[in-house]
């Protein structure tokens, strides 16, 4: 049999990150069927997968079309590629240890499952065509599900993931109608015979082509968290073990954004023009309402999860804008979310024990009896507030920059009036940290690894604030790139 | 690049004055004794003060530009350079931060006890900030310096203070944010405007249109407003300075309500002249009804702190008073004024710190008899309530009769007026003294009070020779300005003349820029 109709070489090597991912998931599954019960042994299979990938990604990486048009591998896909990776290693990292102490077994399962998340997430970002982003965004759907409902024995965890498996099942339903009404109207999913159709004006029907892209959008808002379709995100968030809970809303908000972004740019660059209006409103909404419902929570991790929907509204400004500046913006928005939302809910996960631990109340004294914990947990929220001298300062400037050049002056100062809500209740932490009568907390279990990952995310979050080129460079060529 | 002098000094002097103390802080966090910790932060901030006195020296009076000029490249991807530099306007404020950085050190010596290495990194992250502010000369940074003064304050206020500490610093965060925000647009908007370049030289060199200038002047406005703070958005004022520790009620009041003003001189003056020339007449109306309301307000307050975090916003009004005047008199008596404003509001702040540390009170009506139980203090607390009144000879005279004579010359009206505010603090401040130290002895705080240490006496000292010498012989401070403030002058009124034939309502042209914007925005 001649296999070299179906593909070539060269697909097989673009695609090797995705073929050594799987690899190391199945492995780690084996491992586990053999019960060799040593631990943290298919956390190293893992992290060594993520590795190997890695420099995978980074060796073989071109510029090139593969498997006649399905993914394109570009220098943002690679970024994302990094981006995935490493949410996912410090994802590895902050979970050893945390299952058992919830109650749960350590299984091999849940590493395997963040493993398939990583080729979901890949897959999504390189695509050139609908049909791949379908299938990357229920690879990494199905497994979220699981891992969303990890802890078996905790009610509120099997709420979430069920939350999150019919809302997401239906979001999906939306994308998938999308993209069949797409290609209705352009006879091809294809990005790039997509683009030309459109461009050439021989599209079959514009009002399928509108429903296609709106229903493709709200499948899109669902993944990411837009408002009014963010209401799953408090509940999952606050149900998920805390490990999942960090992940789920760095890596896969990160995927949802650049596989719109891609969709945007290389299928739909004219037609995005006539739907700025609709970005323009998503972002207001999303912004003002994920910060207004912020402001009334008593528990941080729901607190995180409406700061993460706000957070989402301002990347919207990103997609409004779509030139290569906003790109970079988004890219390096991005990094530096995942950054401090990484570092936040680790502390978060060592503080909470027995379902405790994680009201604002609970934090009350922290300062003095975890000086170093404290400082990083500080600058994470200074940083998701948006003051300088922190990483979250230059991203969100990067982003408002972007919309002001495009004369989106009115959104920016929706936007800024919103970090000043959101100061509130960051701060918040804060002075419960620092500022309140003592009590007495739960002691945080530490691992070395862990508390190694926090003080690299504070640093990090702090570089990226201060000498922010090195980062910037490589965000600004990549997004050049793209257009 | 014609007006710039270069740093002529054989070392980086304005960066290395600005990072001294974030380095001492590093060095503080490895640091685990609390007396040691107390010995490196003032050994720090004096290192800071010595460091920065080859500027005053070295200082050119006579041109108007930029000095120990220090360019570096820093993000070149957004055409963001560190550039610092200080001119007659900038250069006298950093000692004001260098001085009362070392005051505030040593007066917090006793009073914190707990989380003292807390308290003293974020003091010395603020004096950082602080000196950041007055040499930027890059809107980027100076931002992002403007910003960092708000995290430590806010600890300071919120952690050490009283008991309505909380409410008290969010309440100065919120405000403070909400200001600064606004100006983060219009600085992204400068940037644009002023073709891609944060540089702030090269920003007010550009003659920006009629109607950007008023926006942008607004969106700035509202960051040095509520920094100053004038008239309706003052209310953090009170509230911050009253529950913060004394270091952190100096700071306030000596430094970060000048960075508003400073922000006026530096931004608004010389890259929006239009819209100040048109706007003028508003904002010495807003500092009159500023010093007037702050002074009557003042004259009720029963709480020695409070009374004194009011009487500012009726200085502040003096101030801004003197900047809007837009004459070289008024500018100068602005400038010194906030300089004496420092000294003198600072040194009201140490003295009542000083007793609140024996008695736990504020309470005026717990005071009486001073003069007789602690004679000493008295000595001090009587020089600077008579420097507040303006006595002659004493510093703030000086300023307020500038002021005064500079408003005279720009609107007579709000220049008689403003002389009721000078009636209404001799008023207040009269009657304060003669409550808290002369009056009968109060029995309620007799038995807790004991005279002044010499570590307390050393920290008011240096502020007596400030008031004494800025008063008797002001050409010492004013000879720094002299040039750049001409300058500045200057650069307002040659910029763009208004148009002869337009009547210029300030209110009328808020109504139709504003029917502009909605129409086409």
């Amino acid at each position: 049999m001649d296999l070299s109709r179906y593909f070539t070489l060269a697909d097989i090597s673009g695609i090797a990150p995705e073929i050594v991912l799987t690899i190391a998931a199945l492995s780690v599954l084996t491992v586990e069927m053999m019960r060799v019960s040593r631990p943290g042994i298919n956390l190293m299979v893992a992290a060594a997968g993520l590795l190997v990938a890695g420099v995978f990604a980074a060796q073989g990486f071109k510029e090139e079309i593969l498997f006649g048009g399905m993914l394109r591998l570009n220098k943002i896909s690679l970024f994302f590629d990094f981006l995935y990776l490493a949410v996912a290693f410090g994802t590895l990292i902050l979970s050893q240890g945390y299952l058992e102490k919830k109650g749960g077994k350590p299984r091999g399962e849940y590493h395997a499952l963040i493993l398939f998340c990583v080729i979901g997430m890949m897959l999504m970002t390189e695509a050139n065509d609908l049909v791949i982003v379908f299938l990357g965004l229920e690879l990494l759907s199905l497994s979220l599900y699981i891992l969303v409902g990890f802890l078996r024995h905790d009610v509120l965890s099997n709420e979430s993931g069920l939350k999150y498996l019919f809302l997401g099942a239906f979001s999906t339903g939306f994308f998938l109608f999308g993209a069949a009404l797409i290609y209705g109207a352009a006879g091809t999913t294809n990005y790039n015979e997509i683009a030309s159709v459109v461009a050439s004006g021989e599209i079959l029907s514009y009002l399928y082509l509108s429903l296609g892209i709106g229903l493709l959008l709200i499948g899109f808002a669902f993944k990411v968290a837009l408002v009014p379709f963010h209401l799953w995100s408090p509940d999952v968030y606050q149900g998920a073990p805390t490990t999942v809970t960090a992940f789920l809303c760095t890596a896969p908000k990160a995927a949802g954004f650049g596989a719109l972004l891609n969709i945007f740019i290389v299928a739909f660059p004219e037609i995005q023009i006539e739907w700025q209006k609709l970005f323009w409103i998503l972002a207001a909404l999303t912004m003002t309402i994920g910060n207004i419902s912020a402001l009334m929570q008593s528990h941080v991790k729901r607190m995180l999860a409406f700061s993460s929907v706000s957070h989402a509204g301002y990347l919207v400004l990103g997609v409004l804008v779509l030139n290569s500046v906003g790109l970079s913006a988004v890219l390096f928005y991005l990094v530096v979310y995942s950054a401090m939302n990484l570092g936040a809910f680790a502390i978060l996960l060592l503080v909470e024990k027995d379902g405790k631990g994680l009201n604002f109340k609970d934090y009350r004294g922290f300062a003095t009896q975890h000086p170093w914990m404290a400082v990083a947990m500080a600058v994470f929220m200074i940083s998701l507030a948006g003051f300088p001298p922190t990483g979250g300062f230059i991203a969100k400037y990067g982003l408002l920059s972007s919309a002001v050049a495009e004369g989106y002056i009115w959104l920016v100062v929706i936007a800024v009036l919103n970090t000043l809500v959101s100061a509130y209740y960051y701060l918040r932490l804060i002075v419960n940290m620092y500022m309140q009568e003592e009590k007495d907390i739960s002691n945080p279990v530490s691992g070395v690894l862990v508390l190694g990952l926090i003080g690299f995310l504070a640093v990090i979050v702090l570089i990226l604030g201060i000498t922010p080129e090195f980062l910037l460079n490589i965000t600004t060529e990549a997004a050049t790139t793209a257009f | 690049m014609e007006d710039i002098i270069f740093n002529i000094l054989d070392y980086p002097i304005l960066t290395v004055t600005t990072f001294l103390p974030l380095a001492g802080a590093l060095i503080i966090l490895l640091l685990r004794r609390a007396v040691l910790i107390r010995w490196f932060a003032l050994a720090t901030t004096i290192t800071t003060l010595i460091v920065s006195l080859p500027v005053y020296k070295h200082f050119d009076k006579a041109t108007y530009k930029m000095q120990f000029v220090e360019i570096y490249p820093w993000i070149p991807a957004w055409n963001i350079h560190y550039k610092v530099g200080v001119d007659g306007i900038s250069v006298l404020f950093i000692f004001l931060v260098t001085i009362l950085s070392i005051l505030c050190v040593t007066v917090s010596w006793k009073v914190i006890q707990t989380k003292t290495k807390e308290f003293f990194i974020s003091l010395l992250i603020l004096e950082t900030a602080m000196i950041g502010v007055f040499v930027s000369l890059n809107v980027f940074h100076f931002y992002l310096f403007w910003e960092l003064t708000l995290i430590p304050m806010f600890l300071l206020i919120g952690a050490w203070g009283g008991s309505n500490r909380i409410y008290a610093a969010v309440k100065f965060v919120l405000f403070m944010l909400a200001g600064s925000v606004l100006m983060l647009v219009g600085i992204i908007v400068l940037y644009y405007a002023g073709g891609k370049t944060f540089d702030i030289l090269e920003l007010s060199r550009i003659s920006y249109p009629e109607e950007l200038q008023f926006w942008l002047f607004l969106a700035f406005f509202a960051a040095f407003a509520v920094k100053m703070p004038m008239f309706p958005i003052h209310t953090w004022l009170p509230d911050a300075h009253t529950e913060a520790p004394t270091a952190g009620s100096v700071i306030l009041a000596g430094v970060l309500l000048k960075m508003g003003a400073y922000g006026f001189l530096r931004f608004s003056f010389p890259m929006f002249p239009h819209a100040v020339k048109v706007l003028f007449i508003p904002m010495l109306v807003l500092s009159v009804t500023a010093i007037i309301y702050g002074g009557y307000v003042t004259l009720m307050q029963t709480d020695m702190k409070r009374l004194i975090a009011y009487s500012s916003v009726s200085h502040m009004g003096f101030v801004t008073l003197g900047l809007f005047t837009l004459n070289q008199t008024g500018i100068e008596g602005g400038i010194l004024q906030m300089i004496n404003h420092g000294v003198i509001t600072g040194a009201l702040f140490l003295c009542i710190g000083m007793i609140y540390e024996r008695t736990h009170t504020r309470m005026i009506e717990d005071y009486g008899g001073l003069s007789k139980t602690v004679p000493l203090f008295i000595v001090f607390f009587t020089v600077f309530t008579l420097a507040a009144i303006g006595l002659p000879g004493m510093n703030a005279f000086v300023g307020e009769f500038l002021i005064i004579s500079g408003a005279f010359k720009a609107n007579m009206i709000i220049a008689a007026f403003s002389i009721f505010g000078v009636v209404l603090g001799v008023t207040y401040m009269v009657w304060l003294y003669y409550r808290v130290a002369l009056n009968e002895i109060n029995s309620n705080t007799k038995s807790s009070l004991f005279d002044l240490d010499s570590r307390e006496i050393a920290t008011l000292v240096p502020l007596v020779m400030l008031v004494f010498l800025i008063g008797v012989q002001p050409e010492i401070v004013l000879s720094y300005m002299h040039a750049s403030v001409e300058h500045l002058v200057e650069q307002i009124h040659t910029a763009v003349p208004l148009d002869p034939n337009r009547i210029y309502n300030s209110v009328n042209l808020f109504v139709e820029y504003v029917k502009e914007l909605l129409w086409w925005g």
